[in-house]
C-alpha cells in the first residue's frame, strides 16, 4: 500500500490550470461558430485559444478576497473624508473644478466599460479570455459605483455633480469621451479590446490615474486619491490583459499584424485625443502641480510606451502613425483645450479662470517653447477684460471635428498659429476633422462616422431643447434653452470660477472650520 | 534597452515591499511622488516574495500585492516565488 | 470597405440637408486669431446674401477681438475649403457656390492678434 503523503497546496499555475483553464468544452447542439457569432468577422484568425496567457493567473477565489479589502480600505478613507468635511481641506476650491470634469467625464464610461467586457467575454471562444474579461467586467462596474459614491459626498457641497447621467449623453463636451467609447463598443471584440484594453487603460489610465491623482493626494483630496488609487490598482491588471491580447492576436496568424496595426494607430490617435482633456486638468485645475502635462506625456507616452513598441516590433508592428505632430503637440494641447473650455464656460456645468501670476510663471518654465509666445497673451487680455468687468464668454457654437467631436481647436502640425482644417466627401456630403488622425479613421469606416451626434448639429436641427419648448417664439434665447435641456443651473453650474457660489461657499465654509463663529 | 516600472501606494503595507523591491534589483530606481512611488528599471524588475516575507515577519502571498499596485508595464510573469517584468527588446 | 460588421451595414448621416429646417451649414474662421478657440457653424438660409453674414451676423461672434473693428474689408483675403476664393458680398449665399457645411476662412493681412500671437 502506498504511503499517504500529506499534499501541497496547489501552486499558482496548477490551481490557475484547473480553476480557469479547464473549465470550457466545445458545444454539441450548435457550432462554435454560431455559439460565438462574432469571433471571426474582424478578420482575426485564432488557431489555438489554449495558448492564451494571463500571467497574474487570478483565480476568481483570489479575485473577491483581494477586491474585498480594497473596498474595505476604499470606504474607510471615503467615510473618514466625509466625517471630517475633508473637501474644506484641498488646496482652494478651484481644484473641485478638475473632480467636476473627472467625475461627470470619466465615471459614466466605467459602466460602459463594465458592459463591454461583459460583452466580449461573452463572444470569446477562449476560455482564459473570457475569464479575464469576467473580471475586468466586475471591475468597471466597482469603478463606476466607487466614483458615485465619491461624487454624492462632492454633490452635497458643490455645484455642477447633480446629474452626470443626464449630461453624459447630451452636454457637447462630454460627447468626447461619450463617443470614445460609442466607438469601442459598437466595434468587433477584439477591436474592443486594443481599444479599451490598450489604448484606453495602457495610454490614457496611466496619465489620468498616476500623475493626475497623484496630484488630487497633493491638493489634499483624499476622495479622489482613494477612488483613483482603488481603481487604478485593478488597471495593472487590465493593461495586462490588454497587451497580452495584442501578443495574442500577433502570435496566432501573420495575418494579423495589419488588422492590429491598423487598430493601434487608430485607438492611440482616438485616446490621445481624449486625453486633452486630462492635460489641460493637470496643467490649469491642480491649484498645486506635481508634473506639467508635458512631463507625464514624456514619462508614460514616450518612455513606457515607447518600450511597448519595441518589445512588439518583433512581431512587425510599428509604434502608432502620426507620432512626430504628437511630439509637437505636447507643447501646446493643455493651453488650446483650457482656452477653449475659458471661451464656452456659459456652456460648462464647472467653471473656469485666468491663471494667477505664479501659475503663468510655472507654465512659461515648463513650456518655454509655447506658453509666453502663444498663450500668456490671450490669458493676460482675458484677465485685463475680466478685471474690467468684461469677461469673455463665447456664445457662438463651434465647428466640430466629425470623428474625436472635439472643437476645431487643434493647430496645424509644426505650426501652432494655424488651425488644423481636413475634410473629406462621402457620398455628396463633406465632413470635417481636426486632423489627419481623425480623418484617416472617418475615411477608412465612414459609414459609422457619418452617424456621429455632433452636439452642435444637433442643436441646430432643434433636437437639444426639452419638450414643450417653442425655437420660434419671439425673443427665443437659445442658449437658455439648451442649458435647461442639459440640466445646468445658469448662474450656479456654469461662468467663471471668480463670484461663483462654489468660491464663496467654501470660502465661508472653511473660515468656519478654522475660527469659533 | 527598455524601462519597466512598477508604481505601488506608500502606506505601511507597502514600505517592506518597495525595501524588497530595492534590495533585489540595485538597478532599480525610486521615483517618489504624493501618495506614491513609481520604481523604474532597465530591462528587467523582480519581486520576490521570500524578500517580503524577511521583512514582514509573516508569510506573504504575491497576489497581495494587488491591493496596493497602481500600475505597471512590461511582459509580466508571476509564479509562487516571484513576480517579472521584463522587455524583450 | 465602409466598416467592419456582421452583416450588410449602411448608416444615416445625422447632419443631412434637410435636417436643418431650412436652413444649411456654414463654417467660418478667422486666420491669426485663435483666442476664438475654434472655426464657428453657422445655420444660413441658402437665400441669405452673403454681405448680411459679414455685416450682421460676424460682429456678434468675432467683435469681442480689439482688431475686429480695425479690418479693411477691402483687403481681406478668402479661403474655401484653404482654396483662395473671391466672394461676392451682393449675392446671396447660393450664389456664391456655397454649399451644405462649407467652410470658409478669412485672413486680415496687418492683424495678427493680441501682441501679435496670433490669438
Ligand atoms: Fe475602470
Ligand atoms: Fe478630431
Amino acid at each position: 500500500m502506498d504511503m499517504q503523503v500529506a499534499k501541497k497546496k496547489l501552486g499558482l499555475k496548477e490551481r490557475y490550470a484547473l480553476m480557469t483553464r479547464d473549465l470550457g468544452w466545445d458545444t454539441t447542439y450548435q457550432p462554435m461558430n454560431k455559439v460565438f457569432p462574432q469571433a471571426e468577422y474582424e478578420g482575426i484568425k485564432i488557431h489555438d485559444w489554449s495558448k492564451w496567457e494571463d500571467p497574474f493567473r487570478l483565480t476568481m477565489d483570489a479575485y473577491w478576497k483581494y477586491q474585498a479589502e480594497k473596498e474595505k480600505k476604499l470606504y474607510a478613507i471615503i467615510d473618514a473624508y466625509a466625517q471630517n468635511n475633508g473637501h474644506l481641506n484641498v488646496t482652494d476650491a478651484r481644484y473641485i473644478n478638475a473632480i467636476k470634469l473627472f467625475l461627470n467625464g470619466i465615471s459614466p464610461l466605467e459602466y460602459m466599460a463594465h458592459r463591454g467586457f461583459a460583452g466580449v467575454g461573452r463572444q470569446f471562444p477562449g476560455v482564459g479570455t473570457r475569464v479575464a474579461c469576467l473580471m475586468q467586467s466586475l471591475d468597471e462596474i466597482r469603478h463606476s459605483q466607487t466614483q458615485i459614491h465619491a461624487m454624492s459626498n462632492y454633490n452635497k457641497y458643490y455645484n455642477g455633480f447633480h446629474d452626470y447621467t443626464t449630461m453624459i449623453q447630451r452636454v457637447w463636451y462630454l460627447s468626447v469621451p461619450r463617443s470614445f467609447f460609442d466607438d469601442a463598443i459598437t466595434a468587433g471584440p477584439f477591436e474592443f479590446m486594443i481599444a479599451i484594453g490598450f489604448s484606453f487603460e495602457y495610454v490614457l489610465t496611466n496619465l489620468l490615474f498616476v500623475p493626475f491623482v497623484s496630484g488630487a493626494a497633493y491638493n489634499g483630496d483624499m476622495g479622489t486619491m482613494t477612488f483613483g488609487f482603488s481603481a487604478q490598482s485593478d488597471e495593472a491588471r487590465h493593461m495586462t490583459l490588454g497587451l497580452e491580447c495584442i501578443k495574442f492576436m500577433l502570435e496566432q496568424d501573420p495575418a494579423n499584424v495589419p488588422i492590429v496595426q491598423r487598430w493601434i494607430d487608430k485607438w492611440a490617435w482616438r485616446g490621445y485625443r481624449v486625453l486633452t482633456l486630462v492635460g489641460m486638468m493637470m496643467d490649469y485645475m491642480l491649484p498645486k502641480r506635481v508634473m506639467s502635462w508635458k512631463e507625464a506625456w514624456e514619462i508614460y507616452f514616450e518612455e513606457n510606451g515607447g518600450a511597448l513598441f519595441n518589445d512588439l516590433a518583433r512581431y512587425g508592428i510599428r509604434p502608432p502613425k502620426f507620432l512626430d505632430q504628437i511630439a509637437f503637440d505636447k507643447d501646446h494641447i493643455s493651453h488650446q483645450a483650457w482656452g477653449t473650455f475659458y471661451n464656452y464656460a456659459a456652456a460648462c456645468n464647472f467653471h473656469s479662470w485666468t491663471p494667477t501670476d505664479d501659475e503663468m510663471d510655472w507654465l512659461s518654465a515648463k513650456y518655454p517653447n509655447s506658453f509666453d509666445k502663444y498663450y500668456r497673451p490671450r490669458l493676460e487680455h482675458w484677465r485685463e477684460e475680466a478685471k474690467k468687468g468684461n469677461r469673455f464668454y463665447n456664445k457662438t457654437l463651434p465647428m466640430l471635428c466629425q470623428t474625436c467631436q472635439i472643437p476645431m481647436i487643434f493647430t496645424e502640425p509644426g505650426d501652432p498659429t494655424k488651425i488644423c482644417y481636413r475634410e473629406s466627401d462621402y457620398k455628396g456630403t463633406k465632413y470635417h476633422f481636426c486632423s489627419d488622425g481623425c480623418k484617416d479613421i472617418f475615411d477608412h469606416e465612414p459609414e459609422k462616422y457619418i452617424q456621429s451626434w455632433l452636439p452642435v448639429h444637433q442643436i441646430y436641427q432643434g433636437n437639444c431643447f426639452n419638450p414643450g419648448v417653442d425655437p420660434t417664439a419671439p425673443g427665443f434665447d437659445a442658449l437658455g434653452a439648451v442649458l435647461d435641456y442639459y440640466n445646468m443651473a445658469v448662474g450656479r453650474d456654469n461662468l467663471d470660477f471668480e463670484g461663483s457660489e462654489d468660491q464663496k461657499n467654501f470660502e465661508a465654509w472653511r473660515g468656519m472650520a478654522t475660527k469659533n463663529i | 534597452m527598455s524601462t519597466v516600472f512598477i508604481a505601488l501606494q506608500t502606506n505601511d503595507d507597502t514600505r517592506p515591499i518597495i525595501e524588497s523591491i530595492m534590495a533585489d534589483n540595485p538597478h532599480a530606481r525610486l521615483n517618489e511622488a504624493p501618495a506614491m512611488v513609481k520604481i523604474d528599471a532597465e530591462g528587467k524588475l523582480t519581486v520576490k516574495r521570500e524578500s517580503i516575507e524577511e521583512r514582514l515577519g509573516r508569510e506573504f502571498d504575491l497576489q497581495e500585492l494587488h491591493i496596493n499596485l497602481i500600475s505597471l508595464s512590461g511582459n509580466l510573469d508571476e509564479t509562487d516565488d516571484e513576480l517579472t517584468l521584463s522587455w524583450n527588446s | 470597405m465602409g466598416v467592419a460588421a456582421i452583416k450588410e451595414y449602411v448608416g444615416e448621416n445625422k447632419d443631412r440637408l434637410e435636417n436643418f429646417h431650412g436652413n444649411q451649414l456654414l463654417y467660418v474662421g478667422w486666420e491669426d486669431h485663435l483666442m476664438f478657440c475654434a472655426p464657428f457653424a453657422f445655420p444660413f438660409p441658402p437665400a441669405m446674401r452673403f454681405g448680411d453674414v459679414i455685416e450682421k451676423v460676424l460682429p456678434g461672434a468675432f467683435g469681442y477681438h480689439p482688431d475686429w473693428a480695425k479690418i479693411d474689408w477691402s483687403k481681406v483675403e478668402w479661403f474655401k475649403s484653404g482654396q483662395p476664393w473671391a466672394p461676392n458680398f451682393a449675392k446671396s449665399l447660393a450664389e456664391n457656390g456655397l454649399r451644405h457645411k462649407d467652410v470658409v476662412r478669412f485672413r486680415t493681412p496687418g492683424l495678427t492678434g493680441i501682441k501679435g500671437s496670433c490669438s
